[in-house]
């Protein structure tokens, strides 16, 4: 049998065909415990090529050497879902002279489908796979689970290298991407570290202003009218957004309600709940915890579904566009409801919409859940620093304070308040925020523009400008 | 209705900013046992601020510094004229503390054009002394609101260990019930002071409103909702109190009345409309009559 193995991860690179000006890709399971991103840049970095396309479906702090190879000029542009704030610091200071270019994961994938964003080479981290490229994140010592934002890539890149760090015998059963889509397998010492993929924020809080916000956003699913049999719901992993899962789960157990699916990045928490009895099926784009990891290895009711399938605009069925509720996180919202997880409140970036974006678009009930004030500032504002989401997507906004529902849903509202929920207008929370924190000044702004936001139409939605220039 | 008073250390703004939002009917607004001695400035600021500019929608109490501290007539300087619900005073041993408080607030009320008697006084029973003279203390002046029993500094005072099952407080605990009753006043329970153990805390709480408590503290904001719950009438407590008041009011006057085989007499009217009141002030219940 030939095998598609190759020796080292330079002969992969260079039989590859890549060269200077191409577009790479990566996706983002390992999360912040990756190391292939790196491995590869190096590698790029020594064999001279310059100019590159960065695609990768998220950024995270581990990725910091990345800023050597954009200062070097081996990496020129920037294409991604998400950068954590390490990342997101040297973006808006400008140290790339073009703007990077944020999609959300739906749109990445509908991009890279259809040719509108063309992949040449994309390094593909599994963390199990055979010598002809079957390879799961199922198994092996980095097991992430789900590989679903991957798969886009696998299928539409004009070459594909699998990266892995355990070779299984052929043929690997249960695999995530196929051999029919790659190109060639390397195997290197690590791909990653497992400790890493636990995102830091999957716990629930304990913090009883989210408690409270939580049981709010139950109630307010409850009070809606979605919450009966065959309900289907995402969440983040924000801990808030956790607390209300359980809070939910306590009410689906207790009225006897089994929902149809929990979409998303899966955590133990929505695991627990299909356990429970509160869903028939998990859909997995992405794991965000261990649990969420043994789980689809073990459980057939945990499917893994690519970030097409999850959520892309345009496609003949993403996921999204079939929910009922999901329950959203913002660093600011402003009265349009426009919600900004992009940049934190001084402009810097410091997120992205990942696929807050597309869950927004499809779900029919959208909740963003968020504190009045996070240390000293308000979080509603006149206008949000970045418009990620835009507020036509956005239904109802819990906090602490109460509820506040997007003029566009007066039926949510009537609901609301017919099950005795605090619905209170939304210049009115910003005011009582605002009565505490005073009105924040404008946030000076650099001259350049640090990053595109790109709407799920492909269009220019939002600018994100670089910080002040010093002195 | 106060059924749960929550103790937020005064020198925590990130704390204070959020103390009406955690659902106690009461806020304490800590100046004493939880700020340092260098911090008591900054404290007494930061309270004096969040009364002057939050607005909260629950009862504001503030636990000030001992009268032997040398402290608490500063606080009072700042904390009265921003008309906060009452005082707590810590370490209350008798009716003559609660007379020195008093003077001393009527002069700052009268002083800042505030009408006499606004700012109330909850007495913190947390000595022996206190315990033996709870209900002079209760009676000592209109102003004091109710009786507030401390378990830890108590104990320490008893000489005796602080238990989670609280066999050593159960005198103190009936003592302050009673005390506070015959003067017409509240009963507010200590703390239960581990905040992980909840079933721990519905028990405790359970207890002392067998025992004629009106209400409980809590040092944790995860035991608010626990306490208001435990404290409220159930919705068996509320439908057999209108049946007492339906079966009253059916009767007419025709001597001794009796509800599921068992008499009714004053007392379980009394209990029962009682029931209804606070039923009524938690919005538990809507129109019903009262019995009257």
């Amino acid at each position: 049998m030939e095998t598609k193995l190759v020796s080292t991860l330079s002969q992969a690179i260079s039989a590859a065909g890549l060269t200077d000006g191409m577009t790479i890709s990566f996706h983002h399971h390992l999360r912040n415990g990756d190391y292939v991103l790196n491995l590869v840049l190096a590698e790029i970095a020594r064999l001279g090529i310059r100019g590159l396309t960065l695609n990768a479906s998220s950024l995270f702090d581990i990725h910091l050497p990345l800023m050597q190879h954009i200062r070097s000029g081996v990496v020129g542009k920037l294409q991604t879902g998400y950068v954590s704030a390490g990342i997101g610091r040297h973006l808006s200071a400008g140290i790339l002279a073009e703007p990077v270019e944020f999609r959300s994961h739906g749109t990445r994938a509908a991009d890279i489908a259809a040719g509108r964003v063309p992949i040449d080479v994309a390094f593909i981290a599994a963390p199990a796979a055979d010598c002809r490229g079957n390879c799961t994140g199922k198994l092996g010592r980095a097991a992430c689970g789900s590989l679903g934002y991957a798969i886009p890539d696998a299928l539409h890149a004009k070459t594909v290298i699998v990266i892995t760090d355990t070779i299984l015998p052929y043929p690997l059963a249960d695999w995530s991407i196929s051999e029919a889509y790659v190109d060639y397998v390397v195997q290197v010492e690590e791909i990653g570290n497992p400790q890493g993929i636990l995102s830091g924020t999957t716990q629930i809080t304990r913090d009883p202003v989210g408690l409270i916000m939580a049981e709010l956003a139950a109630q307010a699913i409850a009070a809606s009218g979605l919450l009966k049999d065959g309900f289907s719901f995402q969440t983040g992993a924000g801990g808030a957004s956790l607390a209300a899962a359980a809070f939910l789960k306590e009410i689906m157990l207790r009225e006897h309600i089994q929902g149809s699916f929990a979409l998303g990045g899966i955590t133990g928490y929505l695991v627990d709940m299909l356990r429970a009895g509160c869903f028939r099926q998990l859909m997995d784009v992405q794991c965000f915890d261990l649990d969420a990891v043994s789980s689809i290895r073990d459980d057939p009711r945990h499917r893994e579904i690519s970030a097409i399938h999850y959520a892309a605009p345009g496609s003949r069925g993403a996921v999204t566009d079939s929910l009922d509720v999901v329950i959203l996180g913002a660093t600011e919202i402003d009265t349009e409801f426009n919600v900004n997880v992009h940049t934190d409140s001084a402009g810097c970036l410091m997120g992205g919409s990942g696929g807050h974006t597309d869950a927004a678009a499809g779900a029919a009930l959208t909740i963003i859940i968020a504190p009045l004030f996070r240390a000293r500032l308000p979080i509603i504002t006149q206008h949000v620093t970045c418009i990620s989401t835009p507020g036509t997507s956005v239904d109802l906004l819990v906090t602490q304070r109460g509820l506040a529902v997007n003029p566009a849903k007066p039926e949510l509202a009537r609901r609301l308040q017919a099950a005795g929920l605090p619905v209170v207008d939304i210049h009115r929370l910003k005011a009582q925020a605002e009565s505490i924190t005073g009105v924040p000044r404008p946030v000076p702004r650099g001259s350049r523009v640090a990053a595109n936001i790109l709407g799920r139409d492909g269009a220019i939605q939002d600018q994100v400008m670089t910080l002040p220039e010093e002195g | 209705m106060i059924r749960s008073l929550l103790f937020l250390p005064g020198n925590a703004p990130n704390m204070l900013i959020h103390g009406g939002d955690l659902g106690a009917d009461a806020v304490i607004f800590d100046l004493e046992d939880a700020v340092s001695p260098e911090e008591k400035d900054a404290a007494r600021i930061l309270v004096r601020n969040t009364l002057a500019s939050l607005p909260l929608s629950c009862q504001t109490v503030v636990r000030i510094n001992g009268l032997d501290s040398g402290l608490w007539a500063g606080d009072l300087a700042e904390i009265v004229p921003r008309r906060p619900n009452a005082l707590m005073l810590p370490k209350t041993a008798g009716a003559a503390d609660i007379r020195q408080l008093e003077q001393a607030v009527a002069a700052l009320e009268a002083e800042h054009h505030i009408p006499a008697g606004t700012v109330g006084i909850i007495p913190l029973l947390e000595t022996a002394a206190g315990i033996e003279n709870a209900y002079a203390i209760a009676a000592a002046s209109p102003r004091v609101l109710g009786l507030f029993l401390g378990g830890e500094d108590l104990t320490a005072d008893l000489r005796c260990p602080r238990t989670k099952g609280g066999k050593e407080i159960d005198y103190a605990r009936q003592r302050v019930v009673c005390a506070a009753r015959a003067a017409g006043v509240e009963a507010f329970d200590t703390p239960f002071t581990d905040v992980q153990d909840s079933q721990g805390l519905l028990d405790d709480a359970k207890y002392a409103r067998a025992l004629g408590f009106s209400g409980k503290a809590a040092i944790s904001p995860r035991h608010v909702q626990g306490i208001n719950q435990v404290f409220s009438p159930t919705s068996g407590e509320i439908a057999y109190a209108q049946a007492v008041l339906d079966a009253i009011a059916g009767a007419q006057g025709k001597g001794a009345i009796s509800l599921h085989g068992k008499m009714i007499d004053a007392p379980i009217v009394n209990r029962a409309r009682q029931t209804l009141a606070a039923a009524k002030a938690l919005g538990l219940v809507g129109g019903k009559t009262d019995g009257n």
